[in-house]
């Protein structure tokens, strides 16, 4: 037998973890930051910077991206070498991948408090990070193929299969819901508007979760809970349908987000079924991770690791289980837009991949390190402070959902909204915003233990920058007496082919969504007093995406009798032919906001800037008094105006030299003067002017005229 | 507005039907698959975690049989 003699790659591995804990650290703060602006608004310190809106998606970002993206890289960087015996392909290419990524992370830290997103969930940064990480990505997608290929180990194990999923949809699912129109270096509109951007937007989110948060950790799962736990998985057979279901199903999901929403109902009916048979391959993985600690469940005794892990694949359980049910048409009528979503996720972020990361640090920490943990007592009491963090985050949102969900609906004896005023579910829920905050607290000081129980015992022992390994080449690693490979077995010595069936298999469920919605973009029904934004409008559409307002405020009123008298006419698909993008959002910490505009007048949208709660008592909204000074940058019209013409709005050619500024002048002007009536005075020149006129127009288009489709009833609800 | 969408889409039913048709004969084709695979390679794919050929793994594996 040819044996050959190389060298794991730790260095690479080790830059991942530090990575991780770090950027783990921020991102838990960052959320604890806006978690306790709910119940104190002034916390933002009426700097824009660091007002809710901004910091959300540096949160969301810094925990998928930074901190799970970090963890992901480590677990794969490891295991991956391991599994195939061989070292990375390129050692290059993985110092790229590195620092790449957390030139990424640098990015978005800075642009996102800067107000510079493109306001897609989860895909915030704008076109030049977009192209950084597509880079990025494809620098990993070649050194996993790479190492793929120079493997010594025949067979591809399951976790490998994992990876090569996730390098592959990711790729598919940046690039496709990334494409958008420049209209300067940081400021772009989604090439898709409307009903179709948000399929596309909802197609991307839900699948960032699939193959993003749980396919990389579900392969770390198959690898490092077998080796913690020194026995073969439970079933290698399960993992297989694990594998396959998994990948299939995953991809159909995605509309279940938006359901009772202008999206048709064909699409939100499948994306509910999906979701609902999703749980059969999510559980078997489940039971395959925990069944494989059959007969070793003393270890959990002496290896903290172990904890961690069988909480983290429990939480996936719960997790997986929870979203079905919550893609269930009647649930989702009461879960949508309240704390009840915030619930899943973290269920899934703080026990899912928080804790999964924790477990293979404090494994990979010692090895790296050619010791043994400094403090196992110091490593349970961060298993059971963050298990209580976790408790006071999740059931305080539980609590917070069903309560402002129910409150919504509530009709009194006569037939009128219980709570008419949206305030009064806000206030009803703030303490629950308190404990959810004791919560987060809680599970950072367990993570601040574990850094420091880390670092003790990376100073504790010697780092091992390479590992010495052995291993017979590739051709007669096939073990013997198998006879010839067929069916499964076959498929997993061919990784180019594996790769493509796991493509195929990932693309039927997106395609058959996207072809119909081509055929959907004929049929969104034109509503013909639809018209494009005016120019001061499309200014003050811009402030509020910069100000991040969708983070709190859907533009999405659902065919409900409870959300129809509160807000008035449930919102159209036609409605939102020139929104790019579209600004539905998916969480209604404040009311919704599509059918505002003429609601209030000019001089209390000012007011309510300057001071919401000198005009709503008890109201938890940040104030955005930087909005009445800072003058409105009109330079840009223009490129603005001519990019939303190349993806579609119809401006009159040349309308963005001159008529756009005449336009929007005396609208302005408008505007000053509606301010006046109000006893404001204020400049033409000014933010506020141009937000204000966003606010009045939304919702307005069909108010005039009437919609030219065939009304539908609207469900009643209680 | 949804009757609307789905009277001018052609064949939008189907689409729900096909996906539940291919949904369960690639479900039925994995288990097809799975269930022909021998015995032998399952306990040599599970165990591959177990053994990656470093002196270290060597060690911890004979420490905890």
């Amino acid at each position: 037998m040819n044996v050959e003699t190389f060298k794991y790659d730790n260095k690479i591995v080790r830059a991942f973890a530090i990575a991780t804990v770090i950027w783990g650290l921020v991102g838990f703060s960052a959320g604890l930051l806006i978690a306790c602006q709910l119940f104190w608004p002034d916390l933002n310190l009426n700097l824009q910077f660091t007002s809710f809106g901004r910091l959300r998606p540096l949160h969301t970002n810094a925990v998928i991206f930074a901190f799970v993206g970090n963890g992901m890289f480590m677990g794969i960087y490891y295991s991956l070498q391991r599994l195939c015996k061989a070292r990375m392909f390129s050692d290059f290419l993985s110092w790229f991948n590195f620092w790449g990524w957390q030139a990424i992370i640098v990015s978005a830290a800075i642009t996102l408090p800067l107000g510079l997103t493109t306001s897609k969930e989860y895909a915030e940064l704008e076109w030049p990070i977009d192209i950084l990480i597509a880079v990025v990505w494809v620098v990993f997608s070649v050194n996993l193929f790479g190492t793929i290929l120079k493997r010594r180990e025949k067979h591809m194990y399951v976790a490998i299969w994992f990876y090569i999923a996730t390098a592959i949809t990711v790729a598919v699912l940046h690039i496709v819901n990334s494409l958008e129109m420049p209209a300067s270096l940081f400021k772009s509109y989604s090439m898709y508007a409307g009903v179709q951007d948000a399929l596309v937007q909802w197609w991307y989110g839900h699948n960032a979760v699939a193959f993003f948060l749980t396919t990389p950790y579900l392969g770390m799962m198959y690898y490092f809970l077998p080796k913690a736990a020194n026995r073969p998985v439970f079933s290698y057979r399960l993992s297989i349908i694990h594998f396959w279901g998994l990948i299939f199903i995953y991809i159909w999901a995605g509309p279940h987000h938006l359901i009772f929403t202008a999206l048709p109902d064909w699409a939100q009916s499948l994306g509910m079924v999906f979701s609902l048979m999703l749980i059969a391959p999510s559980w078997g993985g489940m039971l395959n991770g925990l069944l494989t600690l059959r007969g070793a469940w003393d270890k959990l005794r002496t290896e903290p690791m172990l904890k961690f892990m069988v909480v983290a694949v429990t939480a996936y359980g719960m997790a997986t289980l929870e979203g079905p049910l919550l893609a269930i048409k009647s649930v989702n009528s009461l879960s949508h837009y309240t704390d009840w979503t915030i619930a899943h996720v973290h269920t899934g972020a703080l026990g899912w991949n928080g804790f999964l990361t924790f477990s293979v640090l404090y494994w990979l920490f010692p090895r790296l390190y050619n010791t043994t943990l400094w403090s196992t007592k110091l490593a349970n009491y961060h298993f059971w402070i963050a298990i209580l963090g976790m408790i006071f985050y999740v059931v305080p949102m539980y609590a917070s959902g069903v309560t402002q969900g129910l409150m919504w609906k509530q009709f009194n004896q006569d037939g009128f909204l219980q709570y008419p005023n949206f305030l009064e579910t806000v206030v009803q829920i703030v303490p629950l915003y308190r404990l959810r905050a004791i919560g987060g607290s809680l599970y950072i000081v367990g993570a601040v233990l574990m850094a420091f129980n880390l670092w003790r015992t990376a100073r504790s022992g010697k780092f091992v920058p390479e590992q010495e390994a052995q291993a017979a080449v590739a051709e007669n690693t096939s073990a013997a007496g198998h006879g010839p490979d067929k069916g499964h077995r076959w498929l997993e010595a061919k990784p180019m082919l594996f790769t493509a069936l796991a493509v195929v298999a990932v693309l039927v469920g997106g395609l058959v969504e996207i072809v119909p919605m081509y055929l959907i973009k004929e049929n969104v029904p034109t509503i013909s007093s639809v018209k494009p934004y005016s120019a001061l409008e499309v200014l003050g559409r811009d402030i509020y995406i910069r100000e991040g307002c969708l983070g709190c405020h859907s533009q999405m009123v659902r065919p409900f009798r409870s959300e129809t008298e509160r807000y008035g006419e449930y919102s159209k698909a036609g409605e939102f032919v020139y929104d790019h993008p579209f600004l539905w959002g998916s969480k209604r910490t404040g009311p919704d906001l599509h059918r505002v505009g003429g609601k209030y007048p000019d001089a209390w949208h000012y007011n309510h800037m300057d001071d919401p709660r000198s005009v709503s008592p008890g109201s938890i909204m940040p104030r955005y008094s930087w909005l009445l000074s800072q003058k409105l940058d009109t330079s840009s019209l223009p490129s603005r105006i001519g990019a939303l013409r190349k993806i579609g709005v119809p401006y009159p050619a040349g309308y963005e030299n001159g008529p756009a500024q005449k336009d929007l002048q005396q609208q302005a002007q408008q505007v000053v003067l509606g301010l006046k009536v109000g006893m404001v005075n204020t400049e033409a020149n000014r933010e506020i002017v141009a937000l204000i006129a966003y606010l009045q127009r939304l919702g307005k288009d069909i108010r005039s005229v009437a919609v030219a489709t065939t009304p539908v009833t609207t469900t009643t609800t209680k | 507005m949804i009757r609307n969408v789905l009277e001018h889409i052609g064949g939008v039913g189907a689409y729900g039907v096909f996906a539940i048709c291919l949904f369960f004969s690639f479900f039925i084709g994995v288990l097809l698959w799975v269930a022909r695979l021998k015995k032998s390679h399952v306990d040599s794919m599970s165990a591959l975690p177990l053994d990656d050929g470093s002196a270290q793994t060597k060690s911890e594996t004979l420490r905890k049989p």
